[in-house]
């Protein structure tokens, strides 16, 4: 019973203490956009031209209005899936997301099979 | 003549490790529960030539003789007798020769320190590791030998990159070398324990010195690493999840796992297959590893350069490997009864397990599936590090509750007879949390658990370090601890963060929230080997009335012709001020980036405390044999 | 059961490392060339000379379009310049021509030393605007239709091959 009333109040007290996410933070976008002249960076760590330009090309995005979503889906239209740091969750990418969860399940499943034929055993 | 000593005493080397093999075959076959003299001391001879190999070819970079093709495509007269001499192994013929002297000595050593075990497991060792020298000395001779000459000797060289040029950079392939390439001799060991039979509590303590010194080094291996991209790559961060980091963090996972099950399968004699499984895999994820980072498949800010010729080698090399392996553990797997008591430490074994092969699964998944999307539907798709921070760090939250309760259970049966203990250091994380909210900023609710996790694992600590009064199980407490630490760290660096990006002109100043940064003066050095400009930036912080200044450059190297740029950070115990300066083109303008990154050197100590948890339990490990 | 586990960790291995293998061959580097059969849009770029406003509009006048993206400061700009000279006597194509992150001085003075193939240029000072076709360096072209569906991208500078490729592909109507 305290235990219940202890995680009620921890729980409740997680959410006055929430950091609320109103603004869209660019720099976040920054770092999820890849610089495509570069050799492995985000557009927030190059400093190439191309970079720059889609610096500025973001703000015009967030001024407008756009959610970060649709930022992602204006600029992967225009320069393909690859610009995108965090694969998007469609059929092709489909098991990328799924898979680490997949084993996480499986992983303890064999455990709990495991320890259950251990202690028949005994 | 150097470069022809060096072909020589590969040669050599080459028949040497034939000789072993062969030996060894012949020791085998004998009735004498000994191991003959002439493989010890041709063993001797295999480590001492081979290190005289590789001091032939530092010499040749100390002397700048150009006539090796590799001494002249990576390295000048002018560059510094130190980097030099780093530039042997930074480069990937010389690196390769650094890989066959730790397959070697690390063979040698195990052959002369497994002396009670059994003859047909050390000399089953000794012939696969010696095949895989062998492999590796066949690559070198036939495809990336750092002694093949060049006509007519050119004037100069090409040049060291001036990124390399850097006192972190030299000593991470060593480190890191030890670590994953030293995992070798654990991947040998494994399939002789399969062919001779030589099972549990025996092989796991003539592995476990090994499996400590590999994952020790590799820990090492990789904090330097991360150190070195923090200040160079110039954007303040240091893990990128970019795939050549990925290739290093990969066999790190296996490792760990492995640690722990050695635990499990000296104590209890259980998980026999599973520990087996664990030391393939390690080495097999390192030339996988190395297959990715140098045969140009891979997309990266750190690849080697590209050729696809090398990559053939390495894969028939790891295929041969993947399939040996395969082919033993089938033959060899027998159903074993396995007994895992729940609520006792082989569970937490097991659970630390699961997690580390749910990390592996994941970041393996995330590095290959750009090269299977392209090979399968020819389209090209990133995974970066939203991909990994999303997936990864809620299950780290988990994982660090476990990693504070495992140890705390008993061998075979346990009872939880601290539950009202572990509430109360909980309830002490959740304050200390609160506390945090409350005197600094809120964040969000991923961030509250990872602080929470965090605190209670450091606490479970501190606390066992107090209760247990023998010295027995130290080692395991600075290391569960240190990596609580790390995560508090990186979990208070990441909210905390304060990150501008502008641009200024000299003698502009500009106000951006709490701070006011100016352009206070340009000058322009010439150095031995580059050209710097070097900026004067104060920067001016109105709350804490802290004012710095700080001195970022633009570098202009000749050999090759290359434009970096050196951050100039600030560190003290309460964190780092970092400031980097890019020129933009046809512009008088330059882009300025400045972050104030609380705690970063306390990220860097705890991954160092990790790593002498390694060494401490190393050294108990020594004591005891 | 043990049998079919076993064949498919075989099989497993087999293929991870057959694409392995596949990869090696493969160009790292990305480029968007393959982007092709999207309609443009909200297309709006400055006049170079006058104040006048090019829209989709003006595109859809014409049958076939290659807007051309250069800057007097890009090397490889003035290498492909004669071919685009001999492209812009062909009937069927009208070249429209982007001025990248330029000064319109040096602009000026590099189509008056090579000559002046664009039937009307345009300028993109800051390259916003040549974020909506997809450019991300410079020299690059786009060759469209009337309907404004994107037939072919070239990323870098066109060569005889791009020239004979793109007279084929005007022909038809």
């Amino acid at each position: 019973m305290k235990l219940k009333i202890f995680f009620i109040i921890f729980f409740l007290h997680l959410n006055f203490n929430l950091h609320s996410d109103e603004k869209i933070d660019e720099s976040i976008i920054h770092k999820n956009l890849r610089c495509l002249v570069c050799q492995g960076q985000s557009i927030a760590d190059s400093n190439s031209d191309f970079a720059m330009t889609l610096k500025m090309v973001v703000e015009d995005l967030i001024e407008q209005g756009k959610t970060e979503e649709e930022i992602y889906n204006f600029l992967s239209e225009k320069y393909g899936d690859w610009i995108l740091y965090n694969p998007k969750f469609n059929s092709g990418n489909f098991l990328l997301w799924v898979l680490p969860y997949l084993a996480l399940i499986a992983g303890g499943i064999i455990i709990v099979l495991l320890i259950r034929k251990s202690s028949k055993k005994v | 003549m150097l470069s022809n000593t060096g072909n020589f005493l590969l040669f050599i080397n080459t028949f040497l490790s034939i000789l072993i093999i062969f030996n060894s075959y012949k020791c085998l076959k004998s009735k004498n529960n000994l191991i003959f003299k002439n493989i010890y001391q041709i063993s001797l001879l295999q480590s001492t030539l081979v290190l005289i190999c590789f001091f032939t070819l530092i010499a040749a970079f100390i002397v700048s003789d150009f006539s090796l093709i590799t001494v002249y495509q990576n390295s000048h007269s002018l560059k510094p007798l130190f980097y030099k001499i780093s530039g042997t192994w930074g480069n990937h013929e010389g690196s390769l020769l650094l890989w066959v002297i730790i397959l070697t000595i690390f063979s040698f050593l195990f052959l002369i320190f497994n002396k009670n075990h059994s003859k047909n497991y050390r000399l089953h060792t000794l012939i696969i590791q010696n095949l895989l020298i062998l492999g590796f000395l066949i690559f070198i001779i036939f495809n990336s030998n750092p002694f093949s000459s060049i006509s007519p000797i050119p004037k100069d060289g090409l040049g060291l990159n001036p990124i390399l040029q850097d006192p972190a950079l030299a000593i991470h392939p060593p480190l890191l070398y030890v670590g994953f390439v030293g995992s070798s001799i654990y991947f040998s060991a494994a399939m002789a324990s399969m062919i001779s039979n030589y099972s549990g509590k025996f092989f796991a303590q003539s592995i476990k010195g090994w499996v400590l010194i590999s994952w020790t080094f590799q820990t090492l291996g990789i904090l330097v690493g991360s150190i070195w991209a923090y200040y160079e790559l110039g954007w303040g961060g240091f893990w990128f999840w970019d795939p050549v980091e990925n290739a290093s963090l990969l066999p790190w996972f296996a490792m760990t796992a492995l640690l722990h099950s050695l635990l499990v399968l000296e104590k209890r004699n259980t998980l026999y297959f599973w520990t087996i499984i664990l030391c393939l895999l390690t080495f097999t994820l390192s030339v996988t590893g190395t297959f990715l980072v140098r045969s140009g498949v891979l997309n990266s800010v750190h690849t080697f350069a590209n050729d696809p010729s090398r990559g053939i080698y390495i894969l028939i090399f790891l295929s041969l490997m993947i399939f040996a392996s395969i082919y033993f553990l089938f033959n060899k797997y027998k159903p074993t009864n396995d007994l895992i008591n729940s609520n006792s430490k082989e569970t937490f074994v097991l659970i630390n397990n699961w997690f580390m092969m749910f990390y592996l699964i994941t970041v393996l998944l995330g590095t290959l599936y750009p090269i299977f999307t392209d090979a399968i539907t020819n389209n090209k798709i990133s995974v970066g590090p939203p991909f990994y921070n999303s997936v990864i760090i809620p299950v780290v939250i988990a994982f660090l509750f476990f990693m504070a309760i495992g140890p705390q259970a008993k061998w075979i049966k346990n009872r939880f007879s601290n539950l009202k203990t572990i509430l109360l250091i909980l309830g002490g994380a959740i304050l200390i949390n609160f506390a945090i909210i409350y005197f600094f900023k809120s964040y969000s609710l991923i961030s509250n658990l990872i602080l929470i996790s965090s605190l209670f694992l450091i606490m479970s600590s501190i606390l066992d370090f107090f209760k247990k009064k023998s010295r027995f199980g130290i080692p395991r407490i600075i290391s569960h601890l240190s990596f609580g630490l790390l995560i508090l760290f990186i979990g208070l660096n990441h909210n905390f963060s304060v990150e501008k990006d502008f641009n200024l002109r000299l003698g502009e100043v500009k106000k951006i929230d709490d701070y006011e940064f100016a352009l206070l003066d340009l000058k322009l050095n010439q150095e031995t080997n580059y050209k710097a400009v070097v900026g004067k930036l104060e920067v001016n912080n109105s709350n804490t009335m802290e004012k710095r200044i700080l001195y970022p450059e633009i570098r202009i190297y000749d050999n090759p012709q290359t434009l970096t740029y050196e951050a100039s950070i600030q560190t003290n115990f309460l964190g780092d001020h970092y400031l980097t300066m890019s020129n933009i083109d046809r512009s008088e303008y330059y882009n300025i980036k400045f972050q104030h990154k609380p705690l970063m050197i306390w990220i860097w100590i705890s991954v160092l405390l990790l790593s002498f948890g390694g060494f401490l339990s190393l050294f108990k490990n020594a004591k005891n044999n | 059961m043990q049998k079919i586990i076993r064949y498919s960790i075989v099989l497993l291995f087999i293929f991870i490392l057959l694409v392995f293998y596949n990869s090696l061959n493969r160009e790292t580097n990305y480029s968007t060339d393959h982007l092709i059969g999207n309609k443009l849009a909200n297309v709006n770029l400055k006049g170079f000379n006058d104040k006048k406003v090019y829209t989709s509009e003006d595109l859809r006048e014409n049958n076939y379009t290659l807007i051309n993206f250069w800057a007097s400061w890009c090397a490889p700009c003035r290498v492909e310049h004669p071919h685009l000279m001999q492209l812009s006597k062909e009937k069927n194509l009208k070249i429209l021509g982007v001025n990248f992150k330029d000064k319109k001085i040096n602009a000026l003075k590099f189509l008056n030393d090579l000559g002046n193939p664009y039937y009307y240029l345009t300028t993109d000072s800051n390259g916003k605007q040549s974020v909506t076709f997809g450019i991300y360096g410079i020299p690059e072209s786009i060759l469209i239709n009337s309907e404004l569906i994107v037939i072919k991208k070239f990323i870098g500078p066109l060569n005889e091959q791009d020239l004979n490729d793109i007279k084929e592909t005007i022909k038809s109507l």
